[in-house]
């Protein structure tokens, strides 16, 4: 049985057809999920792609995180549905609780879009299997407001459990604390980063195919279940 | 009808980077002795008399603000 992975559309999504694509050279099937539909059609994954979902209005994430797919999605993720938020999907990830802390206004205004290397320091959780601990993977960041932000005591818990996916290597791009650049869920099922994973699946698109990574891991942990 | 304001300010310990940028520019601009700028968001409501202060308390803390980096304050300015 193929494992089928759902990637939510928002109003103001850029880039579910890169997710899909991506869960699809995986191995896995993508299934395209609607903003607006309080149905998760029965995917045993979910990516919550990248973009400006609802113009980033009020704050980015803020409005998405109420949208009925994502009540669904956070009823899921309850229950151990793995579930990868990149970039907008990240931040949307945060407002709804499935993440702790905060993404806020890159220091130094600037929108970074560039191809960053990024440092894989947990190899555990549901999205980060196939890594080896402290491998170096380069892959695109293309973002505005990607400065992550959490309370002190929310930072050391993060840092004492090895909650940290991914860490900003050579140069911290936005001012994320600790040079965060991506983290996970207490219990591994649940991962945000802000750089791009699935634009990084082939040396034709992207700049590596670190990518991928993410994507076979989620099958492998869905084969493995 | 009551005319409700909330703001909402990052709170002092987060790094501000538009307040920075105003404050920055202010010099550039010909404006002396600003010492800093913290940029926030003002929202105004429009309120039926029946939504009581612990309903706009929630939609300040749970919408309109994220705690995590923002205070808010509610105010019913007319009625």
């Amino acid at each position: 049985m193929t494992a089928r992975i759902g990637v939510i559309t928002f109003p103001g999504t850029l880039d579910d057809h890169d997710a899909a694509r991506a869960v699809d050279r995986s191995g896995a099937q993508s299934v395209a999920l609607w903003h607006a539909d309080a149905d998760l059609k029965g995917v045993d994954a979910v990516v919550v792609p990248g973009g400006f979902s609802y113009g980033d209005y009020l704050r980015a994430g803020a409005i998405a995180r109420f949208a009925p797919v994502m009540s669904e999605v956070v009823a899921a993720a309850a229950k151990g549905l793995p579930v990868l938020g990149i970039c907008n999907g990240f931040q949307i990830l945060c407002e709804a609780g499935l993440l702790p802390g905060v993404l806020i206004r890159n220091k130094g205004l600037h929108f970074v879009c560039r191809d960053q290397w990024l440092k894989v320091e947990n190899t555990t959780s549901a999205w980060t299997t196939r890594f080896d601990q402290g491998a170096e993977i380069l892959v695109p960041l293309k973002s505005g407001e990607g400065c992550y932000v959490a309370d002190k005591h929310v930072l050391d818990e993060l840092e004492g459990e090895g909650r940290v996916a991914f860490r900003y290597v050579g140069g911290n791009p936005n001012g994320a604390l600790n040079d965060i650049a991506g983290i996970t869920s207490a219990n591994g099922r649940v991962v945000g980063l802000m750089p791009h994973p699935e634009h990084a699946i082939d040396a034709l698109t992207g700049p590596s195919d670190d990518g991928l990574g993410l994507f076979l891991s989620a099958l492998d942990t869905l084969v493995a279940a | 009808m009551a005319r409700v304001v909330v703001d909402v300010m990052p709170k002092p310990e987060i790094l501000d980077p538009q307040g920075q940028a105003v404050a920055n520019a202010l010099p550039r601009l010909g404006f002396d002795g600003i010492g800093s700028v913290r940029q926030g968001k003002h929202f105004e409501l429009d309120v039926d008399d029946s939504v009581d202060d612990a309903t706009l308390a929630k939609i300040a803390e749970t919408f309109l603000a994220n705690p995590v980096v923002e205070d808010w304050v509610v105010r019913r300015v007319e009625s």
